[in-house]
């Protein structure tokens, strides 16, 4: 397994731990990831309300760079992306140039006074693409360490990994990361708040409505131990406001809040230094107690019930 | 984009929205409906009827967060939430004062990423308190500020990837501007 790897803005400043975890777990998992050379941010959702063309141009700036690493190496890689709105961004703009040619011949008119072209060549993949269709599960369950078996997880999808481009999984119902979060050990908590959305920034603002949208999930996730993300944004919003929203919602809310790569890690038995925990913003202390308690039992041959 | 454009502001989004049957799927899968002032449903229709001052004075669009629900479940397939986001796009420009402060903050993102090639929140984050001239704004932002740098959470731009690639984003972003004047 080898990728380009784009990581975004996000994962260099307040998802740091996101970018850490996916490039530890990808190397225990045997992948090589190439970053996309002096690679720029895809616009996020700040390019579309300022110019619809630099929507397009901001992404594709990206693709191009990648496409010409791919000519210099000979290598057709996918672009492996962690974060679900550059993901989004990137995605948009090889599906909309493969029926919009005039929209390609601009982009293209505008990446030349950068010395790039885009062809439309690699594929944008999301990392849990990636995690659940690239890599052997049966390969991941016999490097487990650490068997989660107490532990309820509730997987949360968030929206733009899911919808619109139904890629993966089903855009309503999804279920990917179950088969991995089971072969830890672990339970699925059930749910219906997967697949729905935390309100992106609304958070910042307009916190009634982002509260109130984050308050369901996070009142639908009692019972489990943990809710496991897939976007830097998801993360934020269910972690960062949990006291705000227990007062806007008269509940307690408390509780603990991982990426996917940092809990997979973690069954896998990596370092601290490799998923940063000290990072996340809502670790619980019961969570912590547990997992300790769990870590400190001698590791043991099992098979996962999975 | 075209003539037609500059004559009713909402043409585009007239067009992308022409077949609309009205049955409210959009509606009901939104998550931030029970916030809006008028429901998506209604908006279509303000839309198909050319009612620009209405639809811009509706605080709907900027209740959108591009979940893609209604996108995903229309039965016409339509693009919804790309209309949402190019009414959002638009208002600035129509009505500007309810929006100065989204406005800004884009603004402020995408100067940012100008200069840096990748967003540096430390310095978008003051600019954009600055240009609000509103000493209480910062405030609101704090408590998720410390929060972050005490984490050491925030991106510090890194002067050696920008050294050489600064003049290329330069030219793309003099190039996208000359294009869209022309247009």
């Amino acid at each position: 397994m080898k990728y380009f790897y784009y990581p975004g803005c996000s994962l260099e400043g307040t998802a740091k731990e996101y970018h850490i975890s996916t490039t530890s777990l990808m190397k225990a998992l045997g992948a090589e990831l190439i970053e996309i050379e002096s690679w720029s941010c895809c616009g996020a959702s700040a390019a579309e309300s300022v110019s619809d063309l630099l929507s397009y141009v901001l992404p594709a700036r990206n693709l191009a760079i990648a496409e010409k690493m791919s000519a210099e190496t000979s290598e057709t890689l996918d672009i492996l992306v962690p974060c679900s709105a550059c993901y989004l961004n990137l995605k948009k703009v090889t599906e909309d140039i493969k029926t919009n040619l005039q929209l390609l011949d601009t982009i293209n008119t505008v990446l030349k006074e950068d010395n790039l072209e885009l062809k439309n060549k690699l594929q944008v993949r999301h990392l849990l693409d990636i995690l659940v269709n690239d890599m052997d599960i049966n390969f991941f369950k016999t490097e487990v360490k650490h068997f989660f078996e107490d532990f309820s997880v509730a997987p949360y999808y968030g929206c733009q990994c899911l919808r619109p481009y139904h890629v993966f999984d089903n855009p309503e119902k999804p279920k990917s990361m179950e088969p991995l979060i089971l072969a830890t050990g672990a339970t699925i908590h059930t749910w219906e708040m997967g697949p729905k959305c935390c309100g992106a920034s609304h958070m910042s603002t307009k916190p009634e409505v982002g509260q109130t949208l984050v308050g369901n999930i996070l009142k639908s996730a009692r019972g489990a131990d943990m809710i496991i993300t897939v976007c830097p944004m998801c993360q934020m919003n269910l972690e960062a406001f949990q006291k705000k929203i227990s007062q806007a919602c008269n509940e307690s809310f408390n509780m603990t809040i991982l990426y996917l790569p940092q809990f997979m890690g973690m069954a896998m038995g990596l370092s601290e230094k490799d998923i940063r925990l000290d990072l996340n913003l809502s670790i619980t202390k019961k969570f912590k107690t547990k997992y300790l308690t769990m870590t400190s039992k001698p590791v043991m041959l099992m098979t996962a019930s999975a | 984009m075209n003539t037609t454009t500059t004559k009713n502001p909402l043409a585009q989004v007239k067009e992308m929205v022409q077949s609309c049957i009205q049955c409210g799927t959009c509606t009901a899968s939104c998550p931030n409906a029970f916030a809006m002032d008028h429901t998506p449903r209604k908006l279509w229709r303000m839309v198909q009827a050319d009612n620009a001052d209405a639809v811009f004075k509706s605080k709907t669009f900027i209740l959108c967060s591009s979940c893609y629900y209604c996108t995903l479940r229309c039965p016409r397939g339509l693009p919804l939430t790309r209309a949402m986001g190019l009414l959002t796009q638009m208002a600035q420009v129509q009505n500007p004062e309810p929006f100065k402060q989204s406005h800004r903050f884009y603004q402020e993102f995408i100067q940012s990423v100008r200069r840096h090639g990748r967003v540096n929140e430390i310095e978008f984050m003051s600019l954009f308190f600055l240009s609000m001239k509103n000493p209480i704004l910062p405030f609101k932002y704090a408590s998720l500020g410390i929060k972050l740098l005490q984490k050491k959470k925030v991106s510090i731009p890194n002067p050696n990837i920008w050294k050489k690639d600064q003049n290329g984003l330069e030219k793309i972003f003099n190039k996208v501007r000359e294009l869209e004047e022309q247009s």
